[in-house]
């Protein structure tokens, strides 16, 4: 029924298919938490449902006499097509000429550069004869019939909807028309994008009101509720009115809404086009525009001290500084210490703090974003307290990538203990995952000061929000047969989830689990897809409370107490709730199902990491690591790197294909066939300031590469537990 | 009709068939007859095409209603020298007739050409159904247009209608039905739709992994498979009584006359589904065809006398002509008829209207192979063959507010508990061109026992829809009573209500009595009786074989209209 157009292609009419995989995209994100991937867009292919007039036919293999017929109309075809190329190079715009892109556009409607050729001539008209209003307007009168003749022809023709835009847009043309027309196409073919598309554009054009429009969508609904293209036209109107916001209260009119599309999901639950709508509901329902701070490190009133055994501690005594985090809900850019952060500190030498992205190169958006706070400064402070202050959105400038602005202001206050730090010499030794941890008080303090575990939702109106999503669950419980019942379910219940009170927070992860435990037993096309939805759900549930975190928590004695969080074991595919992780400096995710290291780049203080035993198949899935400042110890013993020697599902970052900057610098010139070889791991490795490495249990473990890691990671001391000659 | 001109002697005389009444059955085997090069001369004792399926004006409709309740004039003398003449007689199919008029203006001179109100209503076309077929394959579809119905409603005696949920667009409009209705009726429909298709493409290949439903389930009662599947009982009922049309109570196993089997019950649900889209401009199931259902006869008279079968309307014939030598067996030693004129035509087989009948008094004097040749023509009791009540009524107003045509369904004892068999009510507007443009025709049935259980039941239907009205000469001292919810209602200004009997079609030989018109909505039965009664007559010939008119492939669209293609 319909097929989702990944392309990027700048063709007039792919944007309505475009912008709803954006939308489903940003949905996905704010529920998963984590970039979205293109395999979790597998579930698409669910369910199809064939209806309407155009749809579903076979193809019928030709005849022989129509082939000779076929090859007859080719032959014309392509004596036309050069004729009219030979005008075309020679400007020629008569009105023998003319006519003839005219024929040739009623055999071949699909002739762009036929079309570009009219829009010159019409152009040239238009330069000598400007003044002859009754000229201009026959001229363009005739190119609206050759193009109402061509799509006739083919109404899915690209070109000839662009020229009828165009020539519309001139402004010489009666619009009066236009609706009639489209009611015309509209009734042929009712799910046609080209004629939504271009409805869309002369409803702009005549200033037909939204409301209207509105109606309309209603009525091709009810006429046939399979028509995807007037849901979808229906979610970019609403989403114009709600935004409007004049009569049109969201918390009025999505109730409504969910009202009209129960109606098409229970009379056919096999049918997309509603289950589509409903996405595009929940992510009205959860989703804010406007973007939040979920949370910070140092959170509010906490209380930093450094090198203290009973207090938290963050060894960040090599640099003379200690990060600040800022954690928000989705990405946004503009966080500068000059307007949008301010922060106040008897700490010397804090006056220009630099708050960066932590993001791809050149980006300048991110959910992430981080300063550096020096203590060491010209005098010494040791033995002292300091209060720092930090003050967000005080003035405008934080802007989200969809452009709203982050609104709400907000403050909040820490203490940051400063003692004179002996560098311990155990820290010069190996770090071992197997021993030497203790247990986690969960009656103490320090958790709940570490762990910014609620979301502040008072800047949502979440009553209503909370009562839809309420009966959504009550509803979909009943439709327990279907995947795409469960799996709404899921999503339903994770939302619910997100914008609950803390009070009953938590209660469905396990049905939650459960839910998508059966999925993956029923449908195991998409298993990938919900054996990632599953581990964010486990990670939110082992992060939404401090009992059920305090399990996964440990000291670390010989780390001088590092706080280490133990998530191994749990079958997890992908990272999520980093924002309530943000305290954690060791970390060990062995024996999971991980393929990369997304969102692990929000820990800023993490410096121990364990990955061994999981599923990361090069370098690049640990790109997310180079931001991580303070990672001196890495685990990625027994994975699969280096069994494949291109890894496919991460084509799309940084190779020596697209990038020559490794030629420039001194390594690359110094090794260039092994930095050719292993240009993966180079990219990663040379960024990271790593003491500890393990890399055993890996097809690319070897001699070869040792040396390579050696050259690249001038001060590693233990390589695959051996402690490395100097 | 006595004004009229004596007509000139017919010629020729002689004829393979002569067939008496041009109802539906007789008008298609007319058609099928002199298709298939089959002389035929077709006769009709009154001045319009239809008989017992005409639609005729309200005074005709009325004469017509009261004539054949009259005992026939008797036949002219008959005296003939070559054959033996057996006279006719002819009963009335028609009882109970009363006609009451409470707005007299209905009647006046500028109204009565605009009504064509039908004899065998209500009644209408399944896009998908025999009849269509046919026309379409004889090619009398050129002759007539169609309509839509709009809508189609189950009633109960709270006077609410609710409108039948007969497609997945109607499924989702529908505000009556819960979420979880609407999920198991659609899940209903397509589990009946993935019976179809597997049977379907079993016919041709086994197909082993389609749906179907099992062959133990298609022999039992239907109403107990819908029960299995689980619906409810509201839904049960709108599948029974509003799509599948049975008539009888299914949940009452020892009142019911006709428990449907599930193999005819989802043979009934196919047909209402495929006919919904068959045509790309009919809305619904149903259609109408424009200028009333006596449009359908007179199609297919048309095609006949096309192929060259002779009409003459008005021309009764009063006696049946036998050889004397009852030796000839084969002919049964049928000759031919005597018109009304006196002539004497001749023909090898004859199909007679079913109100024609031969009186015992005249059988006594027979021998008993000529008994044997004129049986069909005895009568035999009413009650064995049933009744169906019938009632039309002129509405000012619409039952249904923007609808003007409709189909609405009262299922067994949804008006009063002892309401045996479901009632059906058919609104037609002007737009069909069925009566005047501030009007509806509403038509009642029910099939019943007796004529006064028949009529109670039409009543109680007709104060549910319609607001009551006394006569014309009461009407000073009833302005005082004025319901606010009666006020709504439309106001009936005629109204008739008559209780028809049913004479099944039967095949004798030489000599055959056509069918009356039934108690179902649709014309299958009827076309099914007609189609077997040719096969019989014409031995095994396929009815319009070589058929297919050429230009009936144009498609045109007449503001609204319906046209059926091939």
């Amino acid at each position: 029924m319909l097929t989702l157009v990944y392309s990027t292609s700048s063709l007039p009419g792919r944007q309505s298919n475009l912008s709803l995989s954006l939308s489903r995209i940003s949905l996905l994100r704010d529920l998963a938490d984590q970039k979205f991937e293109s395999h979790t867009l597998a579930y698409l292919t669910f369910v199809s449902y064939h209806r309407g007039n155009m749809h579903g036919r076979p193809r019928k293999a030709y005849k022989p006499e129509e082939e000779a017929a076929s090859a007859a109309k080719a032959a014309k075809l392509r004596s036309l097509q050069n004729q009219f190329m030979s005008n075309h190079h020679a400007k020629i715009y008569t009105k023998e000429a003319i006519d003839l892109s005219t024929k040739l556009l009623e055999i071949n409607p699909e002739a762009y550069t036929a079309w570009n050729y009219r829009k010159l001539a019409v152009e040239d008209t238009l330069s000598r004869e400007e003044s002859n209003q009754d000229l201009v307007k026959s001229v363009l009168d005739e190119e609206l019939k050759v193009v109402e003749s061509a799509l006739r022809q083919n109404f899915k023709s690209y070109g000839a909807w662009h020229h009828r835009k165009w020539v519309l847009s001139k402004g010489h043309s009666s619009v009066g028309n236009e609706l009639r027309l489209l009611d015309k196409f509209q009734t042929l073919d009712s799910r046609n994008f080209h004629a939504w598309n271009y409805r869309r554009f002369v409803v702009e054009l005549t200033n037909r009101s939204k409301e209207d429009e509105l109606k309309y969508t209603e009525d091709m609904i009810s006429k046939d509720f399979s028509n995807y293209s007037a849901w979808h036209n229906r979610s970019v109107l609403l989403s114009s009115l709600l935004a409007k916001a004049e009569g049109f209260m969201p918390n009025e009119k999505i109730p409504d809404e969910y009202q009209l599309v129960h109606d098409a999901i229970f009379t056919d639950e096999d049918d997309q086009s509603g289950w589509f709508y409903h996405l595009w509901l929940l992510d009205q329902t959860v989703n804010v525009e406007t973007p939040l701070l979920t949370s910070s490190w140092p959170s509010h009133a906490g209380c930093l001290n450094d090198s203290s055994s009973s207090k938290l501690t963050t060894s960040c005594s090599e640099s003379g500084s200690f990060p600040l985090i800022l954690y928000f809900n989705q990405a946004v850019g503009g966080v500068s210490s000059s307007s949008t952060v301010t922060i106040d500190t008897e700490l010397k030498g804090n006056e220009d703090v630099v708050w960066e992205p932590v993001s791809k190169k050149n980006s300048h958006v991110s959910c992430v974003w981080v300063a550096r706070l020096k203590y060491i400064s010209s005098e010494p402070c040791f033995g002292k307290e300091y209060k720092v202050k930090v003050k967000i959105g005080n003035s405008p400038g934080i802007v989200s990538s969809r452009g709203c602005n982050f609104s709400a202001s907000y403050e909040f206050v820490f203490t940051a203990h400063v003692h004179d730090t002996v560098e311990e010499s155990s820290q010069e030794g190996i770090v071992s995952w197997t021993d030497g941890f203790d247990i986690w008080d969960a009656e103490s303090k320090d958790l709940n000061a570490l762990a910014t575990l609620d979301r502040s939702n008072a800047q949502m109106d979440s009553k209503w929000r909370q009562e839809a999503i309420a009966e959504e669950i009550d509803l979909f419980r009943e439709l327990p047969d279907s995947k795409i019942g469960k799996l709404t379910l899921a999503r339903l219940l994770m939302a619910k989830a997100m914008i609950s009170d803390d009070a009953v927070k938590g209660v469905h992860y396990n049905e939650i689990l459960e839910l998508y435990k059966d999925l993956m037993a029923l449908d195991s096309s998409h298993y990938q897809y919900y054996k990632d939805v599953h581990s964010v759900a486990l990670l939110r549930k082992v992060t939404s409370s401090t009992e059920d975190l305090s399990g996964h928590l440990f000291r670390c004695r010989n780390m001088n107490n590092s706080v280490c969080l133990r998530l191994n074991n749990l079958s997890l595919s992908r990272i999520a709730s980093v924002e309530k992780l943000l305290f954690v400096q060791m970390l060990d995710l062995s024996h999971n199902e991980l393929h990369s290291t997304e969102g692990l780049e929000g820990m800023q203080l993490l410096s121990c990491l364990n990955l061994s035993h999981n599923r990361i198949r090069s370098f690049s899935a640990l790109d997310s690591l180079r931001h991580l400042k303070q990672l001196r110890v890495l685990d990625v013993s027994h994975n699969h790197i280096g069994e494949h020697s291109v890894d496919t599902t991460r084509y799309l970052c940084s190779s020596p294909l697209f990038n020559s900057e490794w030629t420039r610098d001194e390594v690359g010139r110094q090794m260039p066939t092994l930095v050719t070889k292993y240009w993966d791991a180079y990219f990663v490795l040379r960024d990271l300031n790593l003491k500890q490495l393990d890399i055993t249990g890996n097809v690319i473990a070897g001699d070869v590469f040792s040396s390579f890691v050696l050259r690249v990671v001038p001060k590693l001391v233990w390589l695959d537990g051996k402690k490395l000659e100097i | 009709m006595s004004d009229l001109p004596p007509y000139p002697p017919l010629d020729p005389t002689t004829y393979d068939l002569i067939i008496v009444g041009t109802g539906v059955s007789e008008s298609i085997l007319s058609a099928a007859a002199s298709s298939s090069g089959t002389s035929v001369l077709h006769l009709d004792p009154n001045p319009f095409y239809g008989s017992h399926s005409a639609s005729l004006s309200l005074p005709d409709l009325t004469s017509f209603l009261h004539s054949n309740s009259l005992s026939p004039p008797p036949p002219p003398p008959s005296d003939t020298p070559d054959f033996l003449s057996v006279d006719l007689a002819t009963r009335s199919l028609y009882s109970s007739v009363e006609i009451a008029t409470f707005d007299s203006s209905i009647l006046d001179e500028r109204h009565s050409r605009k009504f064509n109100v039908d004899l065998c209503g209500p009644r209408v076309l399944f896009c998908a159904d025999e009849s269509i077929n046919l026309m379409l394959k004889s090619g009398s579809n050129n002759y007539v247009e169609f309509k839509s119905v709009d809508a189609s409603f189950v009633g109960d005696s709270s006077g609410e209608l609710r409108s039948v949920p007969d497609s997945r667009a109607a499924i989702f409009k529908d505000k009556s039905l819960g979420l979880m209705e609407k999920k198991q009726l659609m899940k209903f429909f397509k589990l009946v739709q993935a019976h179809l298709a597997a049977a379907a493409a079993s016919s041709t290949e086994s197909d082993e992994g389609a749906v179907k439903i099992a062959e133990e389930d298609m022999e039992s009662p239907f109403v107990d498979f819908l029960a299995k599947m689980p619906l409810p009982p509201k839904i049960k009922s709108i599948i029974l009584y509003g799509i599948a049309m049975v008539d009888y109570d299914q949940d009452n196993v020892e009142a019911c006359g006709d428990l449907l089997k599930t193999r005819e019950g989802i043979a009934r649900l196919a047909l209402y589904i495929t006919s919904i889209g068959r045509f790309s401009n009919a809305l619904g199931a149903l259609i109408y065809p424009i200028y009333g259902q006596g449009e359908l006869p007179q199609a297919f008279c048309r095609r006949a006398a096309v192929k060259g079968c002779i009409y003459v309307l008005r021309m009764p014939i009063t006696a049946l002509l036998l050889d004397k030598a009852s030796e000839l067996i084969e002919t049964g030693g049928y000759k031919g008829v005597r018109l009304a004129t006196g002539q004497e035509i001749f023909s090898q087989k004859l199909i007679l209207d079913p109100c024609i009948t031969v009186g015992s008094e005249s059988m006594s004097s027979l021998t008993d192979q000529q008994k044997e040749t004129l049986r069909v023509l005895v009568p035999k009791s009413i009650s064995s063959e049933g009744k169906i009540a019938r009632g039309i009524c002129i509405i000012r107003g619409s039952v249904k507010a923007d609808i003007s045509n409709a189909l609405v369904v009262y299922p067994p004892k949804s008006l009063f508990p002892e309401q045996l068999a479901a009632i059906r009510v058919l609104q037609l507007g002007s737009g069909l061109a069925v009566c005047p443009a501030d009007m509806h025709v509403l038509y009642f049935s029910t099939v019943c026992e007796n004529d006064d259980q028949g009529k109670a039941a039409l009543l109680s239907a007709m104060s549910t829809l319609i607001k009551p009205q006394v006569p014309e000469n009461l009407q000073s001292d009833s302005a005082v009573e004025n319901d606010t919810a009666e006020a709504a209602k439309p106001v009936v200004l005629w109204r008739a209500l008559y209780v028809q009997a049913m004479v099944k079609g039967e095949f004798g030989g030489s000599i055959s009595s056509a069918a009356s018109p039934d108690g179902n909505l649709s014309y299958n039965e009827l076309v099914e009786s007609a189609v077997k009664l040719y096969e019989q007559l014409m031995g095994s010939e396929e009815l319009f074989k070589e058929e297919t008119s050429p230009d009936n492939t144009t498609e045109e669209e007449n503001d609204g209209g319906v046209e059926i293609e091939a």
